[in-house]
């Protein structure tokens, strides 16, 4: 069976075996091939005496260094924090505006307030605080439950319509789905909430919508449709609309009365960090 | 031929137990049909019914008026036949479902299917992945397997009517599997997501297909093994041993989809990894080096550059590959000494994988001119150099300190589909334009001109694709680990997300540059098989003769 050609070409004896017309080089192992193989075994073998390697019974080897993950995870930690510790120290002191014309500081809670902004507020609030639709814009100057310093850190301490005991609370009646005004009033008020923002409407129409408005609306948003921060109620004789301003927009909200709910961040961050936060919203463009 | 596989004259013990077989199976999808609460599972069984009924009604055809007339061939070919279609044919809609998912990433609000929950992306990326790795590569390699046992083993494929049943189980366990995680089927592991009762299905088609190989191997006509062989038979064996352990499960009942893994926290883990790393290791590298063993020095009509390295690369690959999982759980809740275990095992499996390359490579040695005039060559030759590639930045990216930065990336991406695309699809395309003339008895490729757009649409997709997944992934990591001068993260999520946004658009091109250059591929494939040649001349190198070689045995 076996003849042991050699090849022509390389001048390297084959095997002698053949299948389907191919045959095999007897060629050494190429020697760089062989060098290297070796020197990563000799590395492993290194690696398994310094480092946590193999498994006994109970335990395992732990290696020259005695290395641990954990510690280490654990001594970066400690070490970032470290390097924020005075400024924290001193953010936890200051009061709001101090924070405001302290430069160094300003900078320092601008710097959380972004990081803690990009994890916990840009999912809803969009990474710009630009908002969305049911979500409110930060960077305008419309603010529900107030725009100062204070405003904003405690809608962000408890959050609107969350699970916190002192969370902003406000609820605008579904007037549609709950039966409490007929499809026709809700037509009426509807076109009367238009003509407050100075869009033209049906005058006979509007003029039926201000007593169904008056009879129903105007506890909360006012005389004027002006809105009031106490309830967190919007102003609607401007031009900035949470659940869109077009007619069938207003329509359905008056419908439903959705109101959306913003988590209390009480007790997930640190009184600084939302100290940090309230300063960087402040900062987006709007802050009053 | 016959005495080989009937027990006595007259009866075929293949030809009793297939059919009892099917009909088994056809009882048990009809009781599920019947009796499931659960309509997912109810669709299942109605989909297994007709895939049964589809080969039932096929296998009447075959032997419905007594043994067909090439069962006394020297070798069984039309089961090769068929895979090479199913081939083409998975591998053009995995890479189109690629496509799609691409563009859902590059572009989420266009493509996404609000309305439409079977096209969500969490269902399209197992299918793409399962249709490309499983369907096209599973195809590749069953076909190609069978081609290659029975040319070197100079023996007609055992089992007479059992390859038939492993290629049509197979693709019954391929529509099955595609169609339940449209339906939301899934045991949520990742290259294994199909739920038990295919896993059960999938265990029977695969014990014949080790069988029929056996088999084959068994009766062989030469005194040797080939070294194909060997890697044939370590990739169908240790698959059946990872798909096993890994599948381990409890059904919630026997009338529903979902079950529950035997295993759970950082164990549940690493047995996932365990089998997902030597899927890679054994399915996607140890099956295609079979392949490259085969095809390379057939095509370049050289010897196997070292018979020496062969056997200790294989031997080396098989015993340090298995060790290697624990490097996808790098600082996780894994132990530590796991992860120095993983991470050191695969730094020792460099070499052993460039063993398969210089391989692949030196057997060109004397007939390099053959790359500038034969395309076929070429495709095979860069799936080495890809191979080679990706089995460096494997390596590399096992060894903790770049892990840090490559965990969870794009770059991971980039790197499977250096693999997957370069490697494992041009080794792929190589052997399925060496077998069409091979198995159809065709001169010649209907075009080389066509063979040569498809490598390079192809290489330049590959390129796109990888390069940018490269940038994108360490772009992605580096932003990812960015603190600023105050100890705080630099960059939000989203910020990273959206610094992707143009390599995700690169990427998705490269993916439909690939994915074009295989519809050239199948429609060169098809014209060939209807016999038709577009250009005249003898460019054609090695076709002609693996044709004489071909034609003196069967």
């Amino acid at each position: 069976m076996s003849k042991k050609d050699v090849d022509q070409h390389s001048g390297t004896e084959t095997t002698g075996h053949e299948w389907d017309g191919i045959r095999e080089l007897n060629t050494p192992l190429p020697r760089w091939w062989l060098g290297i193989f070796y020197a990563t075994i000799v590395w492993a073998v290194g690696y398994w005496v310094v480092m946590p390697a193999w498994p006994l019974v109970n335990g395992y080897t732990h290696g020259v260094l005695n290395h641990s993950q954990r510690a280490d995870v654990a001594k970066a930690v400690e070490m970032l924090k470290a390097s924020r510790r005075a400024s924290e120290a001193r953010l936890s002191k200051a009061g709001l505006t101090t924070i405001q014309n302290d430069p160094d500081l300003l900078q320092f809670a601008m710097a959380e307030g972004k990081a803690a902004f990009g994890d916990n507020c840009a999912p809803c609030h969009g990474s710009g605080g630009q908002g969305h639709k049911g979500y409110p814009n930060l960077n305008d100057d419309v603010w529900l439950w107030g725009g100062t310093l204070g405003d904003i850190q405690h809608t962000i301490t408890v959050g609107v319509r969350s699970v916190s005991p002192d969370t902003r609370q406000s609820q605008m009646p579904a007037f549609g789905r709950d039966g409490i005004l007929k499809d026709a009033q809700i037509g009426d008020v509807t076109e009367f909430v238009l003509s407050l923002s100075g869009r033209s409407a049906d005058a006979k129409a509007i003029a039926r919508g201000k007593k169904v408005f008056a009879d129903n609306c105007v506890a909360c948003h006012g005389e004027r449709g002006l809105g009031n921060r106490a309830f967190g109620a919007p102003n609607l004789a401007d031009r900035d609309w949470l659940y869109g301003g077009t007619r069938e927009d207003i329509r359905s909200q008056i419908e439903l009365g959705r109101g959306g709910v913003m988590p209390t961040w009480g007790g997930r961050l640190s009184p600084e960090t939302i100290k940090a936060l309230a300063v960087y919203v402040h900062s987006l463009g709007g802050g009053e | 031929m016959q005495a080989a596989v009937s027990p006595g004259p007259g009866i075929r013990l293949d030809l009793v137990l297939v059919p009892t077989l099917l009909a088994l199976a056809a009882v048990i999808g009809v009781v599920e049909a019947a009796r499931s609460p659960d309509p997912l599972m109810v669709i299942q069984a109605w989909t297994f019914l007709a895939c049964l009924l589809g080969a039932g009604v096929w296998f009447m055809k075959r032997y419905g008026g007594g043994i067909p007339a090439d069962e006394a061939g020297a070798y069984q070919n039309d089961v090769v036949k068929a895979g090479v279609i199913a081939a083409m044919f998975w591998g053009i809609a995995g890479m189109l479902v690629g496509v799609v998912i691409a563009l859902q990433l590059a572009f989420p609000a266009t493509f996404s299917f609000p309305d439409l929950p079977y096209f969500n992306f969490g269902r399209l990326r197992p299918l793409h992945t399962s249709a490309v790795i499983f369907a096209f590569g599973g195809n590749v390699l069953i076909a190609t397997s069978f081609y290659v046992v029975q040319r070197t083993c100079k023996a007609r494929l055992a089992g007479g009517a059992w390859p038939w049943f492993v290629f049509c189980g197979y693709q019954t366990f391929i529509v099955l599997a595609g169609t339940g995680y449209l339906l939301g089927i899934t045991e949520g592991r990742e290259y294994a997501e199909p739920e038990w009762y295919l896993d059960i299905w999938l265990t029977i088609v695969w014990v014949a297909y080790l069988l029929v190989f056996l088999g084959t191997i068994w009766k062989r006509k030469e005194p040797h093994i080939y070294v194909a062989n060997w890697f044939y038979l370590a990739f169908i064996v240790t698959i059946a041993l990872l798909h096993v352990v890994n599948n381990l499960s409890m059904p919630v009942s026997l009338l529903e989809t979902k079950s529950f893994s035997a295993f759970s926290g950082v164990q549940d883990a690493l047995t996932q990894w365990w089998y997902g790393h030597n899927a890679v290791g054994f399915f996607l590298t140890a099956g295609f080096l079979a392949i490259m063993y085969y095809f390379i020095p057939k095509r370049a009509e050289r010897p196997v550059y070292s018979y020496r390295l062969s056997i200790v690369h294989f031997w080396t690959l098989i015993f340090i590959y298995i060790w290697a999982g624990p490097h996808h759980l790098h600082y996780t809740a894994l132990p530590e000494w796991a992860q120095t275990l993983g991470m050191t095992f695969s730094v020792m499996l460099w070499m052993p994988s460039w063993g398969g390359m210089i391989n692949g490579l030196m057997t060109l040695s004397g007939a390099w001119d053959k790359l500038r005039t034969d395309p076929v060559l070429r495709m095979l030759v860069v799936s080495v150099a890809f191979y080679g590639m990706a089995t460096f930045e494997g390596p590399v990216m096992s060894v903790k300190a770049v892990n840090a930065l490559s965990h969870y990336t794009d770059w991971t991406i980039g790197h499977v589909h250096s693999g997957a695309l370069g490697w494992v699809g041009f080794v792929s395309f190589g052997a399925l334009y060496c077998l069409v003339p091979w198995l159809w008895k065709r001169e010649r490729l209907y075009s080389n001109t066509l063979v040569e757009w498809h490598f390079w649409v192809a290489t330049i997709g590959i390129v796109f694709y990888i390069t940018a997944m490269w940038v994108s992934g360490i772009m992605q990591g580096l932003m990812w680990r960015a603190y600023n001068d105050y100890g705080f993260l630099e960059y939000s999520f989203v910020e990273t997300v959206q610094a992707m946004h143009p390599y995700y658009i690169i990427r998705a091109m490269g993916g439909f540059l690939y994915l074009s250059g295989a519809l050239i591929m199948a429609y060169n494939l098809w014209r060939t098989i209807r016999g038709d040649v577009r250009e005249a001349g003898a460019q054609q190198i090695a076709t002609a003769p693996a044709l004489a070689v071909q034609g003196a045995v069967s």
